[in-house]
């Protein structure tokens, strides 16, 4: 347990503990909003882990310039087109997770897991 | 730089935590904004600034305003627990646990010999100057557009299905009683 | 939200630099970092601000829920589209090289610039209309309490 390791490795250490808050807030609570806000915090915490696996020491966006020497390094462009359309895609996804959630309340008046479980049951 | 990069992930982590135990969830919302913010901030640090930007207009905006509204029509409010959840606090340790030790593989933060910059070889950098005729100086676009179009032609595809989708499930408007009344005759029927 | 004057005023001031921004990042997106999903989210942004400050009429009147309906679908259609054209001119699905032509050289795009402008045009019509509709469905909603 030097320092060299940990100065290389505290990015993912950084992104588990992000992403583990956000596992945690999608099974430890029943509300769906909040599920859905645990959801997204989770997928924040996925997108920084690729973004920095693509980064390299010393280099720059992906964006070539002439006036660059002939060895600049960039960092990879593929992490960053990946998490471009995932991105996006998590929007809309959201946003049909929370149009669900709004139709759930019209028909069952909450939004509780264990409410909605025990109308359920009732029914 | 090391030490805005920490700043910046203290910032991340303390709002984390911060959505996790706020029970008010127009709060909860705007902290997830806040955070949405301060990763598009890290992204820009790790030079991928296509992405932080996309993330900072769609995480601190629409997602926002999405949450807000559904909150709106909804409750602001979420019911407080009786016990504290020991499990899911067990569940969350262990995989973390398991996923740290993982790491103490990886190749470490911005090493250029690292699995995920070599195992192309040419890599898309020195491909797309040659195949794109110096057209194209920004290496994402050709990367999304061209050498990954079947990729992206999905995505499209996704979100215009979800996009469909909401319309279908929220275009009609709420009839609650009758819709109620309509749902249990025909469960009765089929039951 | 239009009793407030002081966002109102820095709303009218702001959306046209948000607009102007977002047709810059789309158009530019093959020299600067942008591109389709950047430029259909900031644009949707700005509609969205729009329609937050103003109310919901107003922005339907700016951007009809019809038009931008059958604009969702016209986004993929380009992209696919696209991709049908090169197989006709003999390449491969979404093989751009395909579209080289000779109309005007140095002037009109050719080849795999005309192609990745073309796809990024067809994504930012279906993300920017796609975020849209996705904002009129949830404000347009009545609240199931009646209040």
């Amino acid at each position: 347990m030097d320092i060299d390791m940990v100065l290389g490795l505290y990015n993912y250490w950084i992104v588990i503990v992000l992403m583990m808050t956000g596992f945690y807030i999608v099974i430890a609570r029943g509300n769906l909003i909040k599920t859905v806000i645990g959801l997204n915090v989770f997928q924040i915490s996925v997108f920084l882990l690729y973004i920095t696996m693509g980064r390299v020491d010393g280099g720059t966006a992906p964006i070539l310039h002439e006036t660059a020497s002939a060895d600049q390094a960039y960092s990879n462009p593929l992490p960053s087109v990946l998490i471009l359309t995932a991105i996006v895609v998590g929007v809309a996804t959201t946003a049909l997770a929370l149009a669900l959630i709004v139709r759930i309340r019209e028909d069952y008046g909450t939004i509780e897991e264990d409410e909605i479980l025990i109308l359920d049951r009732e029914s | 730089m090391i030490a805005v990069d920490i700043c910046i992930l203290a910032l991340l982590a303390t709002t984390a935590v911060a959505v996790a135990r706020i029970r008010n969830l127009w709060a909860a919302v705007m902290f997830t904004g806040i955070y949405s913010f301060l990763g598009a901030s890290w992204m820009l640090i790790l030079d991928a600034p296509d992405v932080a930007f996309t993330e900072a207009a769609v995480g601190a905006g629409i997602s926002t305003v999405l949450m807000l509204a559904t909150l709106a029509l909804t409750s602001r409010e979420e019911k407080p627990i009786k016990k504290f959840p020991v499990l899911p606090l067990l569940v969350v340790i262990v995989t973390g646990s398991a996923l740290v030790y993982g790491t103490l593989d990886m190749p470490r933060f911005g090493d250029p010999t690292a699995p995920v910059h070599t195992r192309m070889d040419p890599g898309f950098i020195e491909k797309s100057e040659h195949d794109m005729h110096g057209e194209m100086p920004n290496v994402v676009t050709s990367v999304l557009a061209s050498y990954r179009g079947y990729d992206t032609l999905g995505e499209t595809t996704v979100i215009f299905t979800a996009g469909i989708a909401v319309l279908l499930i929220l275009r009609k408007p709420p009839k609650r009683k009758t819709n109620a009344a309509f749902g249990q005759e025909q469960e009765g029927s089929h039951g | 939200m239009d009793s407030f004057p002081i966002i109102r005023v820095v709303t009218k001031l702001l959306i046209p630099y948000i607009l102007l921004f977002a047709f810059y990042v789309q158009f530019h997106g093959d020299f600067g970092p942008g591109g389709g999903f950047q430029a259909g989210v900031i644009l949707a942004a700005g509609l969205i601000l729009y329609g937050l400050v103003f109310g919901l009429p107003a922005l339907q009147q700016v951007a009809p829920p019809r038009v931008i309906e059958q604009l969702i679908a016209l986004g993929v259609v380009i992209y696919a589209g696209t991709g049908i054209a090169t197989m006709l001119l003999g390449g491969n699905f979404l093989d751009y090289e395909a579209l080289k032509h000779h109309v005007l050289p140095g002037w009109l795009p050719e080849g795999q610039h005309l192609g990745i402008f073309l796809v990024e045009l067809g994504v930012g019509i279906t993300v920017t209309s796609v975020m849209t509709v996705i904002f009129y469905c949830f404000a347009g909603r009545e609240s199931a309490d009646g209040h």
